[in-house]
Order: structure tokens, then sequence, then C-alpha cells
């Protein structure tokens, strides 16, 4: 038997049914990311002994039957941009190259409740800014399928693990794209849950009003039970809602006779990819095969997403990020005279190129005299491409399209012209930018044999609908 | 030399006096060890999110209703963006677009007569921490303690013309904030801090002149001066010609003047933006009304009844009700000696005379109800009389004794013994032939001397009444 060929559930049941050790499994997969990390990079710090002591406390657990999580064991990665209390976590930034956290973030707190294990930090874009993971200051993550490319981005280590089999499962952010996109690349499973649905308290923000922890997994029912066990309101997050049900498992019927899927007419335009194209529409008519209603419609303000995502994401990055000064903790630059050169220096030096970039983005669109025409106007974007949605959920369950416009692209090849590598994000930001759920999925590959992502898109705290379809394509394609 | 006005707007910080934080659980305790006060979430760590305290919401509209405000239903909060060492997040989190009070104002009484000063708004914000230079080290330490500690803001409409005016607005504004227990208003302590908008213009004409802003007052006396001394010197500038310049200004206390910080063109831009990590405010009938609900008396409406129940003259009911530990004291003190009439003489007369001569501010007075109240039945009974009274007040004052046990240990009860008095009464006539033959020849100062000679000799103890008869009844037989 070939662990790190089961699911997470499935390594779960063998744990609980006492047929693999907790040890076991994770030893496993210590194997696997020393065999491998040499070649993908997934990983920015590596948690041995922290793992393995953690798998000891666990089974001990598992044996006086305080962990019951179906997931209980199980060997998980963290994108480095969530706090580990005592562990680095450096937004894969120079900045914050050896900041210590002190305290866990919620999510982490509820991982460990559940019994799973922390296997390391991974690979991402410098405080998840961008879509290929190679604005990391510890150097860009390559691509299980084809070590070529890139993993996407900005979660790329998190899904890069889960596909090259370093990681049972992932927790990913996804700001506007950040867990769909690299899953749809390294076609593995991944979820951008409700604003909301789970607590950012201890997620290093990018843009607060639009990050979300999610899972990323090599199914969907993994990420369906990893969402069950990080979901739920958190006091300490005043955005987070506490929600009635979130067993997220019980949603996973082979079932969608009768469901409504609309198909937005902007998604399947010009920029797509054919064979990304042809590939989402077969993904369509198999649901339609299945007993689901699908048809294409008209979804409103489709053109405005990205230019309204970028200012409202680096308005408030840069705000977000101007904590980073040299005072108090992380990186500061060593040759100074004086408070006003030490910012500065430290600023310049500590931060990589695409991360100034958006904070002076940011800056400039909230400066005096800017702020109505560019802040408060994607405000009001924001605002139409919720309507626009809201619209159309009244006459659908779900909207289903492609994750990201091409399959998994060259390393290198958009680092140069970040407006292009900006232009990847039209299927995803507006998704952010409702607060909506979206769950990104494998559906067939392109003639380069690279993975190909469908993105079905649900009404607020519609994770169950989405699952649901999400579960019955994948049984339909098995 | 022309006439000019002088306009004055007030911008008041004041500390909340909450038990906890604005957006987290640390104390907000004065002093404390430096950076003790402090957890990951006022110190602004990566990943941390604030969670309003409802206390301060509170706290903020008390005094908006008693400062007839309208109370914002809908309130937000933004964030100001600037870099310094002492805000840890390079943001405050304040309220620009949507503050939680708007539109009142306060009536105030000066030389002049009455005037009602307009609240343009008052919002809530956190303070930031402090810096401490070492000059042995010479080197620049941050004290976060300070930080988090709650804020609200009453900025005025630009509607005092004198110092007078100004200091009138303050007292009245600390009285109703003290009355409401919502701030302790020390100004040592920094828990009350007021911001100077001051300019003038030539009697008659409409047009504001150019205003200047002085900051850095610590006291009521130096605001007084540095509102005189920047209204000459905006005058004298104009008389020669000059022009005023939109700046900020730092009162210089030893100096006793004041100097141009920054002007305007440089001031900051702050980048304004609504705070996302909070949600919007929604203040509900049934909150307010039960914030209405606990407002307590406040202080007209204390002298009015101080007048009515007690039948305190209107001047004395002004200076009790004038610092709200005094009015509290009186209160107790009423409670348990129902002599209303007593404390007030004791609290107008002794306390004011003691406060004076320690310089001390009547909200710092200690002195103890219950003493207060022993003191005055001891009179009442004829325990002790009221040379000996004033001296047991003062211990109480000064020392904080026991008067009842005072009165023992030190031998100070009034002399009962008749046969005593009747012989001492004796014994001084017989002493003092000259004066017995003065007052029997028709001068009366001679009994006043007689008077005081048997006092002395029953050392201060007798009851005065009984020597005046006794001794009246003694000559009238010689």
């Amino acid at each position: 038997m070939e662990i790190t060929k089961l699911t997470a559930l499935e390594l779960g049941r063998k744990i609980q049914a006492g047929e693999i050790s907790v040890e076991e499994a994770v030893r496993t997969q210590l194997d696997m990311i020393r065999e491998r990390e040499g070649e993908y990079h997934c990983y920015i710090t590596v948690l041995e002994e922290e793992a393995l002591a953690c798998a000891k406390k666990v089974q001990e657990g598992i044996r006086t039957g305080e962990y019951t999580s179906p997931l209980a064991g199980v060997p998980i990665a963290v994108k480095d941009n969530i706090c580990t209390e005592g562990i680095r976590t450096t937004c894969a930034s120079k900045i914050l190259e050896n900041f210590k956290p002190p305290y866990n973030a919620t999510v982490v707190k509820k991982l460990d409740a559940a019994g799973m294990i922390v296997l390391g930090k991974t690979n991402m874009d410098e405080f998840a800014m961008g879509s290929t993971t190679e604005t990391s200051y510890f150097g860009a993550t390559k691509n299980p399928r084809d070590i070529t490319r890139v993993p996407g981005g900005s979660s790329g280590g998190s899904a890069a693990a889960v596909a090259a089999g370093e990681a049972f499962l992932a927790l990913g952010s996804d700001t506007g794209g950040s867990i769909r996109q690299p899953s749809a690349f390294c076609g593995v499973v991944g979820i951008k849950p409700t604003y909301g649905t789970v607590s950012r308290y201890g997620l290093i923000a990018y843009a607060s009003s639009l990050d979300q922890i999610g899972p990323i997994g090599k199914d969907v029912a993994d990420c369906a039970a990893m969402l069950s066990v990080i979901a739920g309101g958190d006091i300490k997050d005043s955005t987070s809602v506490q929600q009635k049900e979130f067993s997220y498992l019980g949603a996973l019927a082979d079932d969608i006779s009768g469901m409504r899927i609309g198909i937005p007419r902007g998604y399947l335009g010009k920029g797509l990819d054919d064979e990304v194209r042809s590939a989402v529409l077969s993904a369509a008519d198999l649901l339609r095969k299945r007993g689901a209603m699908v048809e294409e419609f008209d979804l409103e303000a489709v053109d405005y997403a990205i230019p309204a995502y970028y200012v409202i994401a680096c308005a408030e990055a840069s705000s977000n990020l101007s904590r980073y000064d040299g005072v108090k903790y992380g990186f500061r630059t060593e040759d100074y005279e004086g408070l006003e050169e030490m910012y500065r220096r430290t600023r310049t030096e500590g931060f990589g190129e695409e991360t100034k970039r958006r904070m002076m983005i940011g800056a400039f669109v909230l400066s005096s005299g800017y702020y109505d025409a560019y802040y408060n106007k994607a405000l009001k974007v924001k605002a139409v491409i919720k309507r626009g949605f809201d619209r159309a959920f009244e006459k659908y369950d779900l909207i289903l399209g492609p994750t990201a416009p091409t399959t998994a692209l060259k390393l290198g090849e958009n680092l140069s012209d970040p407006l292009k590598m900006y232009l990847g994000d039209i299927y995803t930001v507006s998704v952010n930018l409702a607060g909506l759920p979206a769950i990104s999925l494998p559906c067939g590959r392109d003639k380069a044999g690279l993975p190909v992502g469908l993105q079905l898109i649900g009404k607020p705290f519609g994770e169950r609908e989405i699952l649901r379809a999400a579960y019955c394509f994948e049984q339909s394609i098995k | 030399m022309k006439n000019y006005e002088t306009v004055i707007g007030l911008e008041v910080h004041v500390e909340l006096a909450t038990k906890t934080k604005i957006f987290c659980g640390c104390t907000t305790e004065f002093g404390g060890k430096p950076n003790t006060h402090c957890c990951p979430v006022c110190m602004g760590m990566p990943g941390t999110l604030p969670v309003l305290n409802k206390k301060v919401v509170e706290y903020a509209i008390a005094a908006g209703l008693a400062m007839d405000c309208e109370i914002t239903r809908n309130a937000k909060f933004d964030r100001k963006n600037y870099f310094y060492p002492d805000l840890p997040k390079a943001y405050q989190i304040s309220q620009l677009y949507l503050p939680i009070c708007r539109n009142g104002g306060i009536e105030i009484e000066t030389g002049a007569g009455k005037k009602r000063i307009g609240i343009h708004e008052i919002h809530m914000e956190e303070d930031a921490g402090k810096l401490i230079h070492d000059p042995w080290e010479d080197c620049t330490l941050v004290d976060y303690n300070r930080c988090g500690v709650p804020l609200i803001e009453i900025v005025s409409e630009p509607d005092m013309r004198s110092a007078d005016e100004v200091i009138a607005y303050l007292e009245k504004l600390r009285l109703i904030l003290k009355y409401l227990g919502v701030s302790d208003c020390k100004m040592q302590e920094g828990s009350l801090r007021a911001d100077i908008n001051l300019s003038v213009r030539e009697m008659g004409v409409e047009k504001f002149g150019t205003r200047t802003e002085m900051k850095n007052m610590n006291s009521f006396k130096a605001i007084a001066r540095a509102v005189e001394g920047e209204r000459k010197r905006q005058i004298e500038v104009l008389s020669y010609g000059g022009r005023i310049v939109q700046e900020t200004r730092r009162w210089d206390e030893n100096k006793d003047t004041s100097f141009a910080m920054r002007s305007k063109e440089d001031a900051q831009d702050y980048r304004y933006f609504p705070e996302p990590d909070l949600v919007s405010l929604e203040i509900t009938e049934e909150w307010l009304s039960e914030i209405k609900a606990r407002e307590p008396e406040l202080r007209d409406a204390k002298m009015a009844r101080y007048e009515k129940e007690f039948g305190i003259p209107a001047y004395d009911a002004a200076i009790i009700t004038g610092a709200k530990k005094m009015a509290d004291i009186f209160e107790e003190c009423v409670a348990l000696c129902g002599k209303p009439k007593e404390v007030s003489n004791w609290l107008m007369v002794e306390t004011m005379r003691l406060l004076k001569e320690a310089e001390m501010d009547a909200e710092d007075l200690l002195l103890e109800p219950k003493k207060l109240a022993s003191l005055i039945t001891l009179i009442d009974e004829g325990k002790i009389n009221r040379t000996v009274a004033k001296e047991v007040f003062e211990q109480i004052f000064k020392e904080n004794i026991e008067p009842e046990t005072y009165v023992k240990e030190k031998g100070l009860l009034m002399v009962q013994d008749d046969a005593l008095l009747g012989e001492t009464i004796l014994r001084v006539l017989a002493e003092n032939t000259q004066s017995v033959a003065d007052f029997k020849g028709g001068k009366d100062r001679a009994f006043g001397f007689l008077v005081g000679q048997t006092m002395k000799a029953m050392k201060g103890k007798a009851d005065p009444g009984k020597v005046n008869e006794r001794l009246r009844q003694a000559l009238e037989k010689k």
C-alpha cells in the first residue's frame, strides 16, 4: 500500500482503524518532502521534529478517544502567511524572514484540536501578491505536473505540495484567486469559502475585505472535511459569521438533478484559451447529462472586476503592510541615520518589486484628491458586481466557468509583465469582490497534458451546493 | 489700530475610563512598567484583528447625548494612515466619514453671560503609545502600554471668542464627562488634551481668517495663556501687513510662547479609508434607550435639586457641584447625618480653604463622608465646640484621622463639669478685678475678655454658650 496515494479521508480512516500509525504517515510525508523538495520547493519551512512530536500526541489522543475528526493524524501543510506560534511565518518576504509570531491563528488552533499534523509552512507569492509563486523571496515553486511551469499563486506552495504528494491537504488563502488558480494549475481541488466563513485571525492580511482561508486537497471530499474543521464564527474576527451548519461532508450527494447552473457569457469570450474553453464546456455538458439545467447568461460588470479588484486590494495592502517598518520585528536595514532613513531603507530593501508596486498603487488611489476617482469608484463597482451576482442567483443555484484563462504558464513568462498577470485573474477576482464561495476542481487536460480548472461559484454561504455539484462532477469523470 | 475678533474652535481628546482597551482585553490602567499592558492585538502584530469594546461605544454615546448630539445609527470606523514608531500598525483606527455623534452643543456661562457652543462631532479612536528618549544611551524607546486606550475626540464649532469662553467650555466639558463617569479627565496624566484652532478677523468681517492649530498645553492655565499669546501674535502679524500661515504650532510652557511645527504644505495625507476589519456599527433603538436610561444626574440638575430639596443657596450649590467628587461627598454625608446645611458649610468654608492651601483640585479630594458626618454629630451632641471641631476637621483632611477616637485621645471633649466651671469663673473674676470694674462701668468689651480668660483656663474645652451664661450670672451677683 502506497500511503501517499491515499486521500486524506482514506488515510484518516486507516489511522482510526489502526492500520497505519500517525507516525508512519508523518514519516512517509517527511521522506517524500526530502526526496522531492529539491525539485519542487513547495515549503519555506519544514517542521520535522515538531511534526513527529505532534504525531505521538495525536496517536495517543486517538487511542483515548480525544480526537474524533475523520482527519485526525493526517499530515498537512499551512501557507506561510498563517501565524504559527513560535514558528517563523514569513509571508515569503525578506521583511519577515525571521518573524516568529507570539500566537497561533484561529485556524491553526482548530487544526490542532482536530489532530491534524502540520508538516511545514508553504511557499507563496510575497504577501500573497502574485499568481505564480515567483515573487517569493525564497525562490519560485515548480509545478509538479511540469517543472518548467509555475504552480500558480499565490498559494502555489500549498497546491504544489498536495499535487506532489508532499502533503495530504493544505491551507491556502484566497484574495483574488490565490487558492483556486494554483489548484487549477496543479490539478487539485481548492475552495475559497464565503467571506466570513473562516476566521481570518492570524492570517497576515493582504487585503482584509477580500482575504479568506480555505482548503486545498486531492479531491472534493477531502476539502469538504477540512473546511468543516476550520469553518465557524470567531470572537476574535468581527467579520466572521457563525453558521448553523458547517459539516460539509454531509453535503456530498452524487446527485444534481434539477440544479440550475448559469455560465456567464463574458467568461467564455476573448482571452480564454480554446482548450480551456472546450474542457469547461464539456464539463458543463456532463453536468447537464447528470440532470442539471445549464445555460449561458450575461453577468453584469465582468469587465470592471479586475480594475476594481486591484484598486481595492492595493489600497488595503498599502495600509496593511505599513506596519513592517523595522521598528518592532522583522528585517531592519543595517545602515541608516535617523528614523526617516531607517523606514525608507528597511522598506526598500525588505520588500520585493511586486509588493512595492501594489503598495504604491494603493497609496496613490487613497491619496487626497484621488480617493473619489479611484477607491470610492472601485467600491461602487464592487457593489454593482455584487448586485449582478445577486440577480444571477435569483435564476441559478450556481455559476460555472473556467478558473483561469489558461493552463499553467512557463516559469518567468508573466514575471516581467504584471498587467498580463493581472488579467489572468479575470474569472476569480469578482468572486472575492462579491464575497462568494467558489471551488476549483480539475476538468481534464490540455494537449500538453496540463490540468484545466473548472470553477463553480455559489451563493453567499452556499458552500454545500458547490460542494455537491463538484462532488457529482468528480464522481462522473472517475 | 483696528479692532480684531478672535475665533476659536477646540479639538479635545478624552481618554475613556473603560477597564479594557478599545480593541483588545488589555487593561487601560495608567502607569505600569513599559510594555506590560499589551498583547498581540494592541501591538499590531501581523495577522491580528481588532474587536470593538462595546463599552467604548456606550461611553461615546453617553457623552454625545449629554452634549445634545445626534447619534449616528450606522457608525463606521476608518483607518488614518501614517508612520510613527508609537503607532505599531502604522494606522490609527478612528472615525472620519461616519462619526458616532454629530451636531450638538453645550451651554457655557462667563462674566459676559450665557452662550451655546456648538459640537461639530464626537468620534471614537485608539490612542497611540509613547516614545521615551533615553539621554544616557542616546536612544529612543517605545512604550506601547497606552496603545489602544480608547479616546473620544470632541470637535467644537468655531464658536468661542475669548480665553474665558475657552476655559468655560473646557470646564463644562470636563464636568459633563466626569458626571457621566466616562473619563477622569486628568490633564496631567494626559486623559484630557486640547488642541486649539485659532484665527482672528477684523470686527464686522464675516469671513474667517487663516487659522493655526496649537498643541501641547497641559493645563487650563496654559491653554488660557496660549490663546492670549496666539491672539496677540496673529494681530501683530496682521497689523504689520503680514499674512497668517496655516500651520501647527507647539506651545512651550517654559518659554510661555508657541513655535511653528509644520505648515499646511507639509501636512500629512492620512489616506483615510473605511476600516475593513470591523463591521459597521448599528446602534439600535433599544441600545440607545438603555444608554439613556443609565444616564446619571448631571450637574445642572443636581444644582437645582440641592436648592429645592436641601435649601442650599444657588451660589453654594454651584460650588459644591463644581466638582463631581465634592458633590458625591456632600450627598453621602447628608445621607449619613441628615444635616445638609452643616455639610454644605464645612465644604464651602473649611474644605475650600484647605484645598487652596494645599493647592489641590476638588476632584482629588480624599475626604471620607462618614468622617465629616461623625464630626457633625459630635458638634450636634455638644461633645466638642466649634474651635475644637475646626482642628479635628483639619486633621481629617490632612491625616484622615477618626474624629471620635481623635477627640478622646487628645482630650478634646467638651467639659460639662458645672462645678469646675463655677470655680474657674470665680477665680477668673478674682484675678481680673480691673476688667470686672470696667464691665460694671459699662464697657462691654471687658466681657469678651473675661470669656476668653475663662475659656483659656478651661483649656478651650468648655461649652462657649454655657461660659457666656454663667459668667453673666456671676457678674450680676458682684
